[in-house]
């Protein structure tokens, strides 16, 4: 394999990675553009995400009688994956939607650092509920995405690099959901009402907006890409675990205070970043070496630049 | 406004680079690793202080005769110097009791499950009796559900309650050799004697070179007297067995990777040893993975850079083998071959790995029980009859120490920790389902026997294993 094989190779690998950690990012990053809170919990609720899709995935081949779903026909098994898609979205947007409702709603008058607290609780309580559920082994998640060589197959390339379809839908996934989340926010009246409860709550209630309307439905559609979030990575990863929202949270959290917080786009960025970062020092140093590293480059962007790579976007965050 | 809102954020800076560096540096060391053990003993000592305010009373009685069923254990040590040996099981009353401490939740269930069924066969076939004692059987859990696996500090919880229990003679277990560098400290103290049916680790009983300076001394701190037994043999033994196995199936370059536990760690560090030896190259490793890590493309990306043709991985199922399988299949495609020690050798791993684990090679530091000849044959058909389940790969190794425990009681004559600790590993030429076998001064089995088996169509395929043996 030659070098630039190689270094193509690892930057395909660190952009897949990047493009699940900044699906998980954009939550992040939504509900604190809207009510600056750090939801801690959103990695728990990712997990569940994951959860939801895996039941689907092997609740529904049951159903015809057979053990693995691969062996359907084509079109069921797109069906299917479709179908866990959005039954994790629908899971994770209710359940962030009750999560705020009982635990941050109450609080949304109290000192910064009670919401705070209150999101870690509830991120050990939804660990548990995890737990509970699937129990605490690592799971494997069936692969029902295609496993098509995009170089050779395709375009029909002689090359090492490995590069399958499934990757490519890993990559681009998240695109459509931020621009879609971005005309939302900018293009429709209840985005208004989100970025005007974001930036004087008592003046945008006087105007007769509905705050904890307001707040829930950003609840709800950071929920709802934490569950698509869950999906994708059950479906690209193929596995699942009850402990999976822990790193996949932090790393999100990261990536999301390393672009600017608040901003769309700087989640995608930052994301992108620390896939990458990560996938170069597993291959070039050590992989026990690699939290080292992203967390190195998180402190060096926060020295440099407080605010993260893209700044926080004050008029258009969201 | 906006003003408020940078001050917020920048307050998240330190916390959040402090989480970060508190958990990478927190990683590596979130096993006890043989280096960090020894501070966990001395750590988890204090416990025992309840036993040894207890003695003063059990003392004062007349002097602890040689049966005596209530012997704490401090005035029985204190009692054994004047105890006149008894012969046989004669005078042997009351209750004693047994206790294993093996990971009863998470993906190990599985294989503890048919451990624990396994003593109590052995059990069950005594009639739950030696001589004129009735034998009890407790069936500690040293995972918690929130690890899924074993924890320390639940190992020394159990340590711990054994040893306060004065009707307990023997502890079985441990499973992980990670959990039995915490007990053992704490059991030694107390004479209590341990058979585990799986810790393979070597440091536990003997020196190797090259690996940690202070062991085994470490885990029998203050010169306290061997109280450790294994009926499994131990790594060093297997890693050269799977270099050796490794070379014979035709590979040249080996790339070694390891869990970071006690165990993992261990054997990795002996097939890298080994592998010169038998002309194997290795081209990398032993790495250490991220057992959390969501996936590990970028390094079977560098291993496939190396050109290697085989991939040992040191470690546990429960440290994500299944996903770093998946990622290793999927880069390296079949023609290199995967292998892996008995910590991999379950169905659970099968279960975590799902296709990706076809075809894997699993070496295990015995003999599969369908392998069994003589009495173990005879014991294989027994145990599928009676639970209608194939056993897991340790299985015959717990029905095997049960045996070796109840022997020692017999033969000590008398409910005394001592005495029965002192018979335990004195077991010379034992005849059981293993074979005739003893137990050398270290506490290590003298079989030597290791096995090789390959997963085919979702399970092992164990009837069709192979004999494996160390290079001199």
């Amino acid at each position: 394999m030659q070098i630039q094989e190689e270094v193509l190779q690892v930057l395909l690998i660190g952009i897949a990675n990047g493009a699940i950690i900044a699906l998980i990012a954009l939550g992040y990053t939504l509900v604190y553009g809207i009510i600056e809170l750090i939801n801690f919990a959103h990695g728990e609720v990712f997990m569940i995400g994951t959860m939801a899709a895996l039941t689907i995935v092997t609740w529904v081949p049951s159903l015809f009688g057979v053990k693995q779903a691969f062996t359907l026909p084509g079109p069921i098994v797109a069906l299917i994956v479709l179908g866990s898609l959005v039954a994790a979205m629908v899971t994770c947007a209710l359940l962030n939607v009750v999560v705020e409702r009982v635990a941050y709603r109450r609080l949304r008058a109290a000192p910064k650092l009670a919401p705070l607290i209150s999101a870690i609780g509830v991120s050990f309580v939804l660990v548990n509920v995890g737990l509970l559920w699937k129990g605490p082994s690592q799971l494997n998640f069936p692969d029902l995405l295609p496993q098509v060589d995009i170089f050779r197959d395709w375009l029909g390339i002689n090359t090492l690099v490995l590069f399958t379809f499934k990757d490519l839908l890993a990559i681009v996934i998240a695109v459509p959901l931020m621009l879609g989340l971005h005309l939302f926010v900018q293009h429709t009246r209840l985005g208004k009402a989100m970025r005007a409860t974001a930036q004087d709550r008592d003046a945008a209630s006087m105007m007769g907006i509905d705050i904890n309307l307001t707040i829930a439905l950003t609840f709800l559609l950071g929920g709802a890409l934490a569950g698509a979030a869950g999906a994708i990575n059950g479906l690209y990863n193929n596995s699942a675990w009850a402990f999976q929202g822990f790193r996949g949270g932090l790393y999100a959290f990261t990536a999301a205070v390393m672009g600017g917080i608040g901003n769309l786009r700087g989640a995608y960025i930052g994301g992108m970043a620390i896939g990458i970062v990560a996938a170069i020092s597993d291959r070039v140093i050590d992989a026990r070496w690699t939290q080292v590293v992203v967390f190195g480059l998180l402190i060096l962007v926060l020295i440099f630049k407080p605010t993260g790579i893209l700044g926080e976007e004050t008029t258009e965050r969201a | 406004m906006n003003g408020q809102r940078r001050a917020s954020l920048a307050r998240f800076a330190p916390l959040l680079a402090g989480t970060g560096l508190f958990i990478a540096a927190c990683q590596p060391a979130a096993q006890p690793s043989p280096t960090t053990a020894p501070a966990k003993p001395t750590e988890v000592a204090k416990p025992t202080a309840p036993a040894a305010t207890t003695a003063p009373a059990a003392a004062a009685s007349p002097v602890a005769k040689p049966a005596s069923p209530v012997a704490s254990p401090s005035a029985a040590a204190a009692a054994s110097p004047v105890a006149s040996p008894v012969a046989g099981g004669g005078n042997l009353s009351g209750t004693i009791k047994i206790v294993s401490s093996l990971p009863r939740t998470g993906s190990s269930k599985g294989q503890t499950d048919t451990i624990v069924n396994a003593y109590k066969m052995a059990l069950a076939e005594a009639n739950n009796r030696v001589g004129g004692a009735t034998i009890v059987y407790e069936d500690l859990d040293d995972a918690t559900a929130a690890a899924g696996k074993w924890t320390a500090d639940k190992e020394a919880e159990n340590a711990n309650r054994a040893v306060n229990d004065p009707d307990v003679m023997v502890y079985l277990g441990t499973f992980n050799s990670g959990a039995a560098a915490v007990s053992i400290p704490i059991l030694c103290r107390a004479n209590l004697t341990m058979i585990s049916p799986a810790n393979t680790y070597p440091g536990l009983t003997k020196k190797i070179e090259g690996v940690e300076a202070n062991e085994p001394d470490v885990y029998y701190p203050g010169g306290c007297k061997r109280n450790y037994t294994r009926v499994v043999p131990s790594d060093e033994i297997q890693g050269a067995a799977a270099a050796k196995w490794s070379k014979d199936l035709g590979a040249t370059k080996a790339y070694i990777l390891d869990d970071s536990e006690a165990y993992g760690r261990g054997i990795a560090v002996f097939y890298n040893i080994t592998a010169p030896k038998v002309g194997l190259q290795v081209v990398g490793g032993p790495e250490s993975i991220d057992p959390k890590a969501s996936d590990y493309r970028a390094l079977a990306q560098k291993i496939r850079g190396t050109g290697a043709d085989v991939v040992f991985f040191g470690g546990i199922t429960q440290n994500n083998a299944g996903k770093l399988w998946q990622d290793l299949r999927a880069t390296l495609g079949t023609s290199v071959r995967l292998m892996g020690p008995d910590g991999i050798q379950e169905q659970a791993f099968i279960d975590a790995a799902g296709q990706a684990a076809e075809n894997t090679y699993t070496t295990f530091g015995g003999v599969p029980a369908p392998k069994l000849t003589g009495r173990g044959a005879e014991w294989y058909g027994r145990y599928k009859q009676q639970y209608n389940s194939e056993p897991e790969p340790y299985a015959s190794y717990g029905y095997e120490s049960m045996k070796v425990a109840l022997d020692a009681i017999q033969r000590a004559g008398r409910k005394d920790r001592v005495a029965i600790r002192d018979a335990v590993t004195s077991t010379k030429d034992f005849t059981g389902i293993l074979g005739s076998w003893s137990f050398l001064p270290t506490g290590d089995t003298s079989l030597t026997t290791m096995s090789g088996s390959i997963v085919k169509s979702g399970k092992f395929d164990s009837a069709n294993s192979v004999t494996l043996q160390a290079p001199q």
